[in-house]
């Protein structure tokens, strides 16, 4: 198992698969990478000599791909900054409920999370009604 | 679909009358709006408005983090109502 950028691991499939594996890398991100490294997509990642790793680490930064924890705490910030304006988004966050305007009166369940019953709470501060 | 950048942001011309004038004589006071559709931009900062949500004049300060967004964006038009007891506590 070859390790890239510290902490990476893929596997022994084909490059083409294992840099996937990489936050912030997905099949077009690779593509783009081993055309700057010239690396034949289907050689396999145990393979690869340290000059050919050491392209694809140069070709990632040249590329200006941002990955694991730098992308991480990119995207906590962009969270934080909607919630620390408290603009529409930043509330809808907050709640844990859809931020791009879908209904929430059914489904939504990705972001709502199971179904909670929740059952009728009396106003104890209610009248008494017939007995 | 996003809004060419040729035009550039739309801001309701009124608004930015006011805030041009409020900038050059340096006076801070609250705006009154009902323009929830015009961005900020980088004038607005500091600045603080009423934004209208349908009902009341909700007090927004914009700051640095904000612009780009539209004023309505930060007047919530609908109350978060909680199942449950209806006592006192709703909302926010």
């Amino acid at each position: 198992m070859p390790r890239l950028l510290g902490v990476e691991i893929p596997g022994d499939k084909r490059i083409e698969a294992s840099l996937p594996y990489i936050f912030g890398v997905g099949p077009s991100n690779t593509k783009r990478i081993l055309e700057v490294a010239n690396i034949d997509p289907n050689a396999r990642a145990k393979d690869l000599s340290p000059e050919q790793v050491n392209a694809i680490i140069h070709a990632i930064n040249s590329l200006k791909i941002v990955i694991e924890g730098d992308l991480r705490r990119e995207l906590q910030s962009n969270l934080k900054r909607l919630q620390a304006i408290n603009c529409y988004r930043g509330i809808r966050h907050r709640r844990g409920l859809p931020v791009r305007g879908q209904r929430t009166s059914t489904n939504a369940r990705t972001r709502k999370g199971p179904r909670k019953t929740v059952g009728v709470q009396r106003n104890p501060n209610a009248k008494a009604g017939k007995v | 679909m996003a809004r060419s950048l040729k035009k550039g942001p739309f801001v309701e011309w009124k608004l930015l009358d006011k805030i041009d004038k409020m900038n050059d004589s340096n006076v801070k006071k609250p705006i009154k709006t009902w323009s929830r559709r015009s961005t900020v931009t980088p004038d607005f900062v500091g600045h603080t408005f009423n934004v209208h949500n349908g009902k009341t004049f909700i007090p927004v300060f914009v700051t640095e983090n904000m612009v780009g967004h539209k004023l309505g964006e930060f007047s919530p038009t609908r109350i978060f109502k909680k199942h449950g007891s209806h006592t006192a506590k709703v909302t926010k």
